[in-house]
């Protein structure tokens, strides 16, 4: 997708794997032709006589859940559990991940795919807990999609009983929308951003399986109750887990990982 | 911006049953809880068409109205939002309609 014109191309999303030379970074140097301004080159075809009508009944998002669907069979068959991790940039997603890498890599085998619109910066913190990892850049794209995850996996390659972290562009809004494949969908919001954004952002925690309420080591700074903030959630979302933790300062990790061990392929 | 990729999709979904045929027409349901904006889908129906068969067509879309049922009262009720609580008080609350994201048909020439 282009960031001048908004043209749809596949040339702005970059996947790229950690362990071994860096993929040069490709300007983005307009490769596609800019279209001709739209003067109406084509006759009205209304104008032109009689139409008839045809029923399509297609679900506008029918191909991304069609390779959502293919991504989940995929995955099953190699016993692999795809975890989508969602939240506003900033909430604590490559964090979380990081300390729950460090300190659970002895359960079972972790890979990363990172999602952003630029840059290797996550997946690089990543590769220093030792976890195989790829970062698929966006370019100007807001959210991952099913075909996206196709192509990390491909580079991915994780192996048999493997978990595997999606974490998705930093996005509060477009990423709800776009099944992937994944088992379950993890929810990230920190204190900091306070206790209203389930009510408004509700379409992305009405898709989560678990709502993971980050930076409760700062509450004694913020003008948030958590249970208010769970109850928003609650409003939108009656049947999501919640679980509050510091990723920081360690309350609540063990419950986080608990569900992890839940969590079905 | 995910009504780009939407809106990509709309044209997928149309050319996959009427190829190359001009069409006139493209009705759509977005539902009114379906988290897509129908002036963002407009925006990006002049792009995502251009040089393709749906270029010009005209644009037609209906947005269904939010609908729940209670499991715990068992009425139906109209949603406005995904604030999701029956009058009753239940949060037990089950989305029937307003999720809508179809290409419902299309007129050819």
């Amino acid at each position: 997708m282009c960031a001048t014109c908004g043209c749809g191309d596949d040339q702005g999303v970059r996947v790229s794997t950690l362990d071994h030379e860096h993929p040069r970074e490709h300007p983005h140097e307009h490769p596609h032709e800019h279209p001709q301004p739209h003067e109406h080159p084509h006759p009205h075809p209304e104008q032109a006589g009689s139409t008839r009508t045809i029923d399509i009944e297609a679900a506008l998002l029918a191909r991304n859940d069609s390779l959502a669907a293919d991504n989940r069979r995929w995955l099953a068959g190699r016993a692999i559990t795809a975890v989508n991790l969602m939240s506003s940039p900033g909430s604590g997603k490559t964090s979380l991940l990081q300390r729950t890498i460090t300190e659970t890599a002895t359960r079972r085998p972790v890979a990363v795919i990172e999602g952003d619109q630029e840059t290797l910066l996550d997946a690089e913190r990543i590769r220093q807990t030792g976890a195989a990892v790829v970062q698929v850049n966006t370019g100007a794209g807001c959210h991952l999609d099913a075909d996206m995850l196709r192509r990390g996996l491909d580079a991915l390659n994780p192996p048999r009983g493997c978990l595997v972290f999606v974490e998705n562009v930093g996005n509060l809004v477009c990423p709800a929308l776009f099944d992937l494949g994944e088992v379950a969908r993890v929810v990230v919001v920190s204190v900091t951003e306070g206790e209203d954004k389930p009510l408004k952002y509700p379409h992305m925690f009405a898709a989560a399986d678990v709502v993971v309420v980050n930076k409760v080591d700062l509450l004694p700074y913020v003008d948030v109750d958590l249970g208010r903030l769970s109850g928003y959630v609650r409003q939108v979302n009656p049947r999501a887990e919640i679980l509050a933790l510091s990723v920081t300062r360690g309350d609540g990790l063990e419950q986080w990982y608990r569900w992890l061990d839940r969590v079905p392929t | 911006m995910h009504e780009l990729a939407i809106t990509q999709g709309i044209v997928d979904a149309v050319t996959a049953r009427t190829g190359e045929a001009q069409v006139a027409a493209v009705r759509l349901r977005v539902g009114r809880l379906s988290g897509v904006v129908p002036d963002a889908v407009r925006f990006c129906f002049d792009l995502v068409t251009e040089a393709t068969p749906l270029a010009g067509a005209r644009l037609d879309i209906e947005q269904p109205e939010g609908h729940a049922r209670c499991h715990s009262c068992g009425s139906d009720f109209a949603l406005s939002d995904l604030i999701l609580l029956c009058p009753c008080g239940s949060a037990d609350v089950e989305v029937t309609a307003g999720s809508e994201l179809a290409v419902a048909s299309v007129e050819v020439a």
